[in-house]
C-alpha cells in the first residue's frame, strides 16, 4: 500500500545508562525498509527502553538512531512520524473510537471528510468496522488492541513501533491476534520494531528476530537460524526447548558425548569447550538396535517420564545418572512407539544436520 | 432429594434466597436507621422550620410578606448580584492559581508531592478566624504587604488593600484553594503518563497534547472543585465580614445585619431560602452539564 514510505532504521553505539546500570550497552542495529523486527529478551533486558529511544521517549546518553539518512537522536518525539502501540494502549478515553483514530489525522490538518475516509478504512483494516462511535470503555481488550493500532498506522508513519501489544490478551485471542498483526504488516508495508519476551510469538511474527540481552544485541537473525543456529547458550536457552550436553575433545579434535561421535572437528579450535544443543522434537525414537551412523547420532536410555499433550507427546529418556534428554514426538499412530513404558530401554535417533554445536559458556 | 424435571431445577432454592435478600436489605436499613435519625435531626427539622419562619410575618400569621419585600426593594437584588460576583470571582481565581499548583504537585514524585501537598493543606488546620485576621494584618495600610511594596519600589503611598473587595478576594481565595487543588490533584494523578506520550507520538507538540487530551482528561476534576469553591462561597460569612469591612454584602453578611439591626428571623429566614434554593440549582445545573468525578457524585 504505502511501501514507498517504509523507511529503514539505523542504530548505532546507542547507550543509556540508570545510574549504574547499563540499560542500553552501545547497541548496534540495522532494521530494513519494511522489516518486521522483534526485539526478543527477558525482563529488563532493556526492549522497552531500546523502543523508548527510537520513539523518542527517552534521551540515550550517546549513539545514533537513523531514519533512511535522517538523524533523529535529537528530534522530539511529536516530529519523529512514527507509529506507536503502547503496552497499555495509551486510548483517550474522552474520544470515541474514531476520534481516537482520527487524532493524529486532525493534527496533521487533514480535511475532514478526507480524515473519515482514513479511519473508515482503518477501522476496516483492523476489523472494526461500524464500532467507530463507541467509547474506548465499551470495547473488549482485543478490540482495544486493534483500535491502538489502527490508530498507530492510519497516519501512514515510516515506522511502527509495537511494545508488547498482545501480553494483555489471552492465549486464543493472542494467537488470533498474531496473524492479524503479520497479515497488516504485509498489507502496509511498514518498517516495524516488535517488543515482546515470548519467543513463540517472535519465532512467529519476526522477518528477523534481535535477541537482547542485559542492554546488548546477542544475535540478530531469521526465525529459523536463531532457532537452528543459536550463537550462545543464552539464545539456545532462551529461544525453544533444548537439553544441553557436555562435549569432550579429543586429539583430533573430534568431539564426543560418551562413546558417541558428534561432530568429527571442532568448529573454531580456539574454543575448546563445547556443547551439544538438542532441540526435544528433532529427536525420534527408533525402533530396535540402530547405531550411530554417517547420518545420525542414536543415544540410548531408559524412560523416565511420559506425558502426553494432545497435539504432541513427551518423554524424558535417562541417558545416565546426571544426563536426561527430553524427546517430543507426534501422538499419530505413525510416530507412537510400541514399547514406550516407563522404565524401557529405547533409542533415540538425532539426524547429524541437527546437531547444534555451542562454546561453553565464558569461552568467547 | 431427585429434582428431575428443568423447571423444578431452576426454583430450587429460590423462595429462600428471595427471603435472604429481603433479609439483607431489612437489616441494611435497620444499620443506616441512627444515621438518618441524626440527619433528620440537624439537618431536616432546622431547614424545615427556616421555611415555616419566612413565611410568617410579624403578627405570626401565614404571609409572603418577606419574599414581596425581596423582589420590591432592589438592595436585595443588589446583595445576591454581589454574592454571585464574589463567588465567582473567587471560584476564578481559585482556578488560575491551583491548576498550575494541582498539575505541579501531580508531576511532582509522590515523596515530593507529599510534602508540597502538606503546604496546601497546612491552612485548613489553622482556624478560618486566625487566617482571616493574619490577612487583615498582612494587608492593611501599614501591613506588611504595603511596607514591602513601598520598600521595593512597587508602588508609593499605601494602596488600600482591605476592607473591600480585593481583600475580600484574596482571603476567600486563600481559603477556598485546597477545596479547588484536591479533586483536580485527584482527577489529574488518574491521567496515566502514556496519555501524554501518546499524543506526542501522534504528533502533537507538547502545547496542543495539553489541550486536547491533559485538559480534558482532568476537567472532571476541575469542574467538581471549582463546584465546591463556588457553593462554599455562596454561603460564606467569615472572611468578607472581616475582610470587607461592610464593604461587601453577601447574603450571609446581609442575614446577620438584618438579625442585628432588625431582628426580623422572617426576613432573615426568608433570605437564607431564597440562598438554599440558589445554591441546590446551581448544583443541579452543574450537574446536568458535567459529569463529574465519580468520587463527588457517585457513577452515572
Ligand atoms: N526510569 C528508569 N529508571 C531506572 N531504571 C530503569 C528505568 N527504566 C528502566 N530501567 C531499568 O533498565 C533496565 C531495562 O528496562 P526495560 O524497561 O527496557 O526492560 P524490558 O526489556 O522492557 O523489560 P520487560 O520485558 O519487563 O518490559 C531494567 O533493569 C530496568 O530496571
Ligand atoms: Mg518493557
Amino acid at each position: 500500500m504505502n511501501n514507498s514510505t517504509a523507511l529503514p532504521i539505523s542504530i548505532r553505539g546507542l547507550t543509556k545508562k540508570y545510574g549504574d546500570l547499563n540499560a542500553l550497552n552501545s547497541v548496534d542495529l540495522e532494521i530494513k525498509s519494511s522489516e518486521f523486527l522483534t526485539l526478543l529478551g527477558p525482563s529488563g533486558s532493556g526492549k522497552t527502553t531500546l523502543l523508548m529511544a527510537i520513539a523518542g521517549f527517552n534521551r540515550p546518553d550517546a549513539g545514533s538512531i537513523k531514519f533512511g539518512d535522517a538523524e533523529m537522536v535529537l528530534t522530539p518525539p511529536h516530529k519523529r512520524d512514527v507509529g506507536m502501540v503502547f503496552q497499555s494502549y495509551a486510548l483517550f478515553p474522552h474520544m470515541t473510537v474514531s476520534e481516537n483514530i482520527g487524532f493524529p489525522l486532525k493534527l496533521r490538518g487533514l480535511a475532514a471528510k478526507e480524515a473519515r475516509g482514513r479511519v473508515d478504512e482503518a477501522l476496516a483494516t483492523v476489523q472494526l468496522s461500524g464500532l467507530g462511535d463507541r467509547g474506548i470503555d465499551q470495547l473488549s481488550g482485543g478490540q482495544r488492541q486493534r483500535v491502538a493500532l489502527a490508530r498507530a498506522f492510519v497516519f501512514r508513519p515510516r515506522i511502527l513501533l509495537m511494545d508488547e501489544p498482545l501480553s494483555a490478551l489471552d492465549k486464543k485471542l493472542r494467537e488470533h491476534m498474531q496473524i492479524e498483526l503479520k497479515q497488516i504488516h504485509r498489507q502496509l508495508g511498514v518498517t516495524t520494531v516488535y517488543v515482546t519476551h515470548d519467543q513463540r510469538e517472535a519465532l512467529t511474527m519476526s522477518d528477523r528476530i534481535a535477541v537482547i540481552n542485559d542492554g546488548e544485541l546477542v544475535q540478530v537473525d531469521t526465525p529459523e537460524a536463531i532457532y537452528n543456529r543459536p550463537k550462545d547458550q543464552f539464545v539456545a536457552d532462551f529461544i525453544g526447548e533444548s537439553t544441553m550436553l557436555a562435549l569432550t575433545r579429543d586429539g583430533d579434535g573430534r568431539l564426543s558425548f560418551g562413546a558417541e561421535i558428534i561432530s568429527s572437528s571442532t568448529p573454531d579450535s580456539s574454543v575448546s569447550n563445547w556443547r551439544l544443543v538438542i532441540r526435544p522434537e528433532r529427536l525420534h525414537l527408533l525402533e530396535g538396535g540402530a547405531n550411530t551412523s554417517e547420518k545420525q547420532v542414536v543415544f540410548r536410555g531408559r524412560v523416565t517420564e511420559y506425558v502426553f499433550q494432545g497435539e504432541t507427546a513427551f518423554a524424558l529418556v535417562a541417558l545416565n545418572d546426571t544426563t536426561i534428554l527430553s524427546v517430543r514426538f507426534g501422538t499419530g499412530a505413525g510416530s507412537r512407539l510400541r514399547s514406550l513404558e516407563l522404565g524401557a530401554l529405547v533409542s533415540v535417533g538425532l539426524m547429524r544436520e541437527d546437531v547444534i554445536l555451542i562454546p561453553e559458556e565464558g569461552q568467547m | 432429594m431427585p429434582v428431575s424435571p428443568d423447571i423444578e431445577k431452576s426454583s430450587l432454592h429460590s423462595q429462600e434466597l428471595q427471603s435472604q435478600k429481603k433479609r439483607e436489605e431489612w437489616m441494611l436499613l435497620g444499620l443506616s436507621l441512627p444515621a438518618i435519625f441524626v440527619i433528620a435531626l440537624v439537618v431536616i427539622l432546622p431547614v424545615g422550620w427556616l421555611f415555616y419562619l419566612s413565611f410568617v410575618d410579624s403578627q405570626g400569621s401565614f404571609s409572603f410578606e418577606h419574599y414581596q419585600k425581596m423582589v420590591e426593594y432592589k438592595s436585595y437584588a443588589r446583595v445576591f448580584i454581589a454574592t454571585f460576583k464574589v463567588s465567582a470571582l473567587t471560584t476564578l481565581i481559585c482556578v488560575a492559581l491551583g491548576y498550575p499548583i494541582a498539575y505541579f504537585l501531580a508531576a511532582l514524585p509522590s515523596r515530593w508531592s507529599g510534602i508540597f501537598m502538606l503546604a496546601v493543606l497546612l491552612p485548613f488546620w489553622t482556624s478560618l478566624l486566625v487566617r482571616t485576621y493574619a490577612w487583615l494584618v498582612l494587608l492593611q495600610r501599614k501591613g506588611l504587604l504595603n511596607d514591602l511594596a513601598i520598600q521595593i519600589g512597587l508602588w508609593d503611598s499605601p494602596v488600600k488593600l482591605v476592607h473591600n473587595m480585593t481583600g475580600t478576594l484574596i482571603g476567600m481565595a486563600h481559603i477556598m484553594l485546597p477545596f479547588l487543588v484536591l479533586p483536580l490533584y485527584g482527577a489529574m494523578k488518574k491521567i496515566e503518563p502514556d496519555m501524554m506520550q501518546a499524543a506526542s507520538n501522534l504528533g502533537a507538540s507538547p502545547v496542543r497534547a495539553f489541550c486536547s487530551i491533559y485538559l480534558p482528561l482532568s476537567v472532571s476534576g476541575l469542574a467538581a472543585g471549582s463546584l465546591i469553591v463556588f457553593v462554599l462561597c455562596l454561603g460564606f460569612y467569615v472572611t468578607p465580614a472581616v475582610l470587607g469591612g461592610g464593604r461587601v454584602v453577601m447574603v450571609a453578611t446581609q442575614i446577620t445585619a438584618i438579625l442585628e439591626h432588625q431582628f426580623d428571623w422572617g426576613a432573615a429566614s426568608a433570605l437564607g431560602v431564597v440562598l438554599l434554593l440558589a445554591t441546590v440549582l446551581v448544583l443541579y445545573l452543574a450537574g446536568r452539564f458535567f459529569k463529574f468525578d465519580t468520587a463527588l457524585f457517585g457513577k452515572r
